[in-house]
């Protein structure tokens, strides 16, 4: 929403502020000021003279040299235009004056100054300007002529300064206008809000009653079969209708706020459109058939051809209006061709009506056509409003002399809106607000914004307008914004003491977070809606249930248009990311959620799933990456030893590389080396290494109690094992037995040693283990030691493992 | 006898300051005092000496021992001193020469930033609280106030699931489901992942981060909001920051307001991170709407409270001054390696 200043100005006559008070101001008040723009902004000594005699230049064909009145002295002025003629009123900026931009209509940022000089030799003191010198348009000023300077009307006073008399000292709001406010798309509406913010007083039109001594009943009939989506519905008539230019001061408003000015009629619906925030259409009444209005739903599949000459489809939802054979305009979003206002028009009926806003905006959507006047219908107009829209057009024809307004309206008005009413408390409005305003005091700010009391019934009454205020709250923060959030004290809350915490689960991924960065992981963040190809490209089989993802209606694209059931697409993008822009030893991590479906179509929410993935290429490998997963769960308290199933089945894995991590017999996640057909598939070009932990799987083991356990007092015995290992036994099988076999007093067991190779037979490997005993409370005998490692040995030979004694 | 026992301490004293080295010293402590050494044969030769003067021989035996043992023991230190210098000498390094490192990782600059929103809640008593990314309508919308056919349901560019079931567009539900469950008082944040159908641009993500805030007690008012918006201002953006509050409209707060605080680069002159204004719109926020407390079964004749929201890559890219919102999602370790 745009207002100039001006326009506030007139119904504010009282308002006297410079452009940045009153943004600060009404930003203040709930009206944000997006922004200002000063027309004159780059406008400097630019006055109104006239061409008192015209010569040729002597060295210039193109040139003539003008003396010029400009009020205080008769000036030289040297002009390329052709356009200029003796006794010619122009605008003249003089030496040391400033221009927004060239004749081109080129702008230039702080405007282009003006100093006397020569022209081909002949002195010039200062420049004649075109209306796009001036930083406007021929659009916005249509008396302008087509390339040249412009030309004032024959009464502009000799000397006054031109920027005031186009209208150019004036300034363009640009207001950020919240969805509850319709009434402040109005100039009106804002102005209002302005003497409210001002305490200065408001000064609405006065509207008289307009028209002939005839009777509209006599000339049109309207009937609204649909009354939901059409409450209210009010026709005039113009007669005798003289199509003219409208006067230069409504041209001027219209232009301030980008409207181009076209001719009267369509200018007195497009200022009322804009003051009163009511969309008016005119039609020819000539055209319609029975002199009839309908106003009912089209017909599914209907066309209909609108005035921009382009054919629609409509169906039953959109609202028509009709005449007694025709559809003649989509009611609310654009009239038709065949009702249109031509030069030729004689009599003309005015249309402002209330329509269903969401109806409107569906409707708009649905046919392709969202307009000005559709723009302010969407948002839910006060059907009160309609009958002064149209009466205020009607003075305007009336003042205007565009034809003869027939007397009454007819106004199709079924259930008239009430005012709302509010029983006020001033005791409550300041408990909710923490202030000490007086009851007076707020009853005060309320009627500044036409919010009247009823003393009697101790109630608010919140006119039609206003369709944002129905309880107490409502009328609280119009006192707030009044009295000035900014004049609300500051306090913090009491009340019963609450305890500020993490849940579990977020201290679970701050540890982890922890963990990974100090083993050298950078956290990464990724989407959680990616391509339906990823599967393919993680080499996922067809009848995977992870193919089974929740789709998204409206994505962006096929790119982003399921919810990831696997977190390693969007790590194995950034790796690859990485990797192209040659980054040298990428670690990374990411928590992020999954998202399983319980059924599909859904029905419920889908299972989501924090996954804390890593990922990495460079410097380490899979045992650096095993190494994370452990200190993790070391630090969130899983003490027990995890062990490692190379049976994962991962397609998107090595397959010799890869292990599901196991605590407690439970599946915690993954890890391995990716495939290198993933790997090329994502332009990895070097072994990359990931691992997956599902966090809700380790919620049930992670602790972050501790217990202290005494430091050993007595002596450890050691032992080594040294063992021939057929080559298909895991380290894991042997450490199995090792624990399993190792007794009460087997403190830790290491590997230290693993040689495949000429030394040992094909199909074997050598292995080593440095075992540990102790006792918490006693020296251990030779003999216990003994009777453990002879439990271990017995159970590694069963195995078919040779040891080397 | 006391003769020899002079001869042999000088001797001692002679070759202990020849000594050079600690090796020669230990030769001197064994010839002299050693088992075998010249003291150990004097007093070995104390079978014939006169019983009554045999006390008086060994304590000038041990005088001699001592006298010597001093002597040596200064000199092993002063010896000993030398060495340890000279080897400190020989032991500087260049100093300046590249350090080891344990390459650490980087924290997410969005992370860093809701870490320390955080703790300026948990510090004021709030309970950090999550809900779903994948959610219903009811509480996307309905239960904020927001019904069916509602504007702003347009205006948040919603991705669907189907009728029923969205991806969130803020983190306002959470405020719906913590307030159902009804444990009263409430003082909650809840950061989330949030969802619009905006094209990735420098300023547009379709996906981004919100931390809601909710307090739902008795007595609160929106003097309470200010205050507790002031106060996380001032630790977020440091001391000096003012805040401003501008009336503002959201379906489910009323009053609503708009929160600037003043421009932490400029501190309010004016620049061209603030857009010359010294202001910089950081969140929204209100009292909790009386029907928003009803739908979720509290009375706000009882209770009351104040909700906001904060962008959190909203914070992150103001606080670090990063200028292309696509940074926050590519991932690159250049970038990550900054925070």
């Amino acid at each position: 929403m745009n207002t100039s200043l001006s326009w506030i100005k007139a119904y504010v006559p009282e308002l006297d502020v410079a452009a940045q008070e009153y943004a600060d101001a009404m930003t203040l008040s709930g009206t944000k000021v997006e922004g200002y723009v000063e027309l004159d902004a780059d406008l400097d000594k630019i006055v109104i003279g006239q061409i008192d005699r015209i010569e040729r230049h002597p060295d210039a064909d193109k040139l003539v040299v003008c003396q010029v009145n400009i009020g205080t002295e008769v000036t030289q002025i040297v002009t390329g235009a052709d356009n200029v003629f003796e006794g010619a009123k122009v605008p003249v900026v003089l030496d040391g004056g400033r221009v927004a931009g060239g004749h081109d209509g080129s702008k230039t940022p702080g405007g282009i100054k003006i100093k006397k000089g020569k022209l081909r030799g002949v002195v010039s003191n200062g420049m004649m300007c075109s209306i796009e010198e001036l930083g406007s348009t021929k659009d916005m000023y249509p008396e302008s002529p087509e390339n040249g300077i412009y030309i004032f009307p024959e009464d502009a006073e000799i000397g006054a300064s031109a920027v005031k008399v186009l209208g150019l000292d004036d300034v363009v709001f640009e207001y950020e206008v919240t969805s509850n406010r319709v009434d402040c798309f109005s100039v009106i509406g804002i102005a209002r809000e302005a003497a409210a913010t001002f305490g200065k007083k408001f000064v609405p039109p006065v509207v008289p009653e307009t028209g002939n001594g005839e009777d509209v009943n006599e000339y049109v009939k309207v009937s609204v079969e649909n009354t939901e989506l059409c409450p209210r519905y009010c026709a005039r008539v113009v007669k005798n209708i003289k199509i003219g230019p409208s006067p230069k001061w409504m041209q001027r408003r219209l232009a301030s706020v980008g409207i181009r000015p076209i001719n009267n009629l369509v200018d007195i619906t497009n200022y009322v459109m804009e003051e009163y925030g009511q969309p008016m259409h005119a039609y020819d009444l000539d055209t319609i058939a029975g002199r009839q209005i309908v106003v009912k739903n089209a017909r599914d599949g209907e066309k209909f051809t609108t005035l921009d000459g382009q054919e629609r489809q409509m169906d039953t939802d959109v609202l028509m209006i009709c005449d007694g054979e025709k559809a003649i305009g989509i009611a609310g979003i654009m009239g038709g061709e065949n009702s249109m206002i031509t030069d030729d028009v004689k009599t003309m009926l005015f249309e402002a009506a209330c329509f269903d806003g969401v109806n409107i905006r569906k409707s708009s959507k649905r046919v392709g056509l969202r307009t000005d006047a559709s723009g302010k219908f969407e948002k839910g107009l006060d059907p009160n409003n309609a009958k002064a829209a149209i009466d205020r057009a009607c003075q305007l024809v009336e003042e205007m002399g565009a034809g003869e307004v027939v007397g009454g309206t007819v106004d199709v008005y079924g259930k008239k809106k009430e005012p709302v009413r509010v029983p006020f408390d001033a005791g409550k409005i300041n408990a909710m607000l923490g202030t000490d305003i007086s009851g007076e005091k707020m009853l005060e700010y309320l009627k500044q914004i036409d919010l009247e009391y009823d003393e009697e019934a101790k109630e608010v009454i919140a006119p039609t307008f206003r369709q944002d205020l129905f309880r107490l709250a409502d009328i609280a923060e119009e006192v707030a914004r009044f009295y000035g959030y900014d004049n609300i004290p500051t306090t913090l809350p009491t009340g019963e003491a609450t305890t500020g915490k993490l849940t579990f689960k977020l201290r679970i991924e701050q540890a982890a977070r922890d963990i990974a960065e100090f083993c050298g992981f950078s956290q990464g963040m990724c989407y959680s809606f990616e391509s339906p190809k990823v599967f393919d490209k993680l080499r996922i089989p067809a009848d995977s249930p992870l193919r089974r993802a929740v789709e998204i209606m409206n994505p962006l694209g096929e790119d982003y248009s399921i919810m990831r059931t696997i977190s390693l697409n969007g790590m194995l993008t950034s790796l690859a990311t990485n990797y192209n822009r040659r980054n040298k030893d990428v670690r990374l991590y990411e928590l992020g959620n999954i998202y399983l479906p319980k059924s599909l179509p859904l029905t419920e929410l889908p299972e989501e799933r924090m996954q804390f993935t890593l990922g990495m290429y460079g410097k380490g490998d899979f045992f650096s990456m095993k190494g994370v997963v452990e200190e993790f769960f070391e630090k969130i308290g899983m003490k027990d030893r995890e062990t490692y199933d190379p049976n994962a089945g991962k397609p998107f894995l090595h397959p010799g590389r890869q292990a599901n991590i196991i605590y407690d017999g439970k599946i915690m996640g993954y890890l391995g080396e990716i495939h290198p057909e993933v790997a090329d598939t994502y332009g990895i070009g070097e072994r990359a290494y990931i691992a997956v932990i599902d966090m809700p799987e380790i919620m049930g083991y992670a602790t972050f109690d501790r217990k202290y356990f005494g430091i050993a007092k007595y002596p450890a015995v050691s032992r080594d094992i040294s063992m021939v290992v057929p080559k298909q036994i895991l380290a894991g099988q042997i450490e199995e037995v090792i624990a399993a076999k190792g007794g009460k007093y087997l403190e830790s067991y290491a590997l230290f040693d693993l040689y495949e190779g000429s030394q040992i037979r094909e199909g074997f490997k050598s292995v080593a283990y440095s075992t540990v005993f102790r006792a918490q409370d006693k020296t251990l005998e030779d003999a216990e030691v003994a009777a453990a490692m002879d439990r271990i040995l017995k159970g590694l030979e069963g195995m078919g493992i040779e040891l080397r004694r | 006898m006391k003769e020899r026992l002079e001869q042999i301490k000088k001797e001692a004293i002679e070759q202990i300051q020849a000594s050079d080295m600690p090796e020669k010293l230990n030769d001197v402590r064994v010839r002299f005092l050693g088992k075998k050494g010249e003291l150990t044969a004097v007093l070995k030769g104390m079978k014939d000496v006169a019983p009554e003067e045999r006390p008086r021989v060994g304590q000038l035996v041990n005088e001699t021992r001592a006298a010597i043992e001093a002597i040596m023991e200064e000199t092993k230190q002063k010896m000993e001193k030398a060495i340890r210098e000279e080897k400190l000498k020989a032991e500087v390094i260049d100093v300046t020469l590249p350090s080891k490192k344990n390459r650490v990782g980087h924290r997410h600059p969005n992370t860093i930033a809701l870490e320390e929103v955080e703790r300026i809640f948990v510090g004021m008593g709030y309970e950090v609280v999550e809900g779903p990314d994948v959610e219903y309508d009811l509480y996307n919308f309905e239960k904020l106030n927001i019904p069916a056919d509602h504007p702003a349901k347009d205006e948040q560019d919603t991705f669907y699931i189907n009728k029923e079931i969205v991806l969130r567009t803020q983190t306002s539900p959470v405020q719906a489901r913590v307030m159902e469950q009804g444990k009263l008082p409430v003082r909650m944040i809840a950061p989330g992942r949030v969802f619009r159908s905006d094209e990735v641009d420098a300023t547009h993500s379709p996906s981004f981060h919100q931390i809601e805030g909710l307090v739902i007690d008795k007595n609160i008012s929106f003097a309470d909001l200010k205050g507790t918006l002031e106060v996380f201002a001032k630790e977020l953006f440091g001391p000096q920051t003012k805040t401003k509050f501008r009336p503002h409209h959201f379906p489910f707060t009323e009053p609503s307001a708009e929160v600037d605080v003043s421009c932490f680069k400029c501190g309010g002159k004016g620049c061209r991170f603030c857009k010359g204004s010294g202001w910089i719109e950081i969140l929204g926020c209100g009292m909790v709407h009386p029907h928003v407390l009803e739908m979720c079964g509290i009375d706000p004749e009882e209770y009351g409270g104040f909700a906001f929201g904060v962008g959190l890559e909203r914070i992150a890219l103001l606080k670090y001054e990063i200028d292309d919102m696509r940074l926050l999602y590519e991932n690159d370790i250049r970038f990550l390696k900054q925070f």
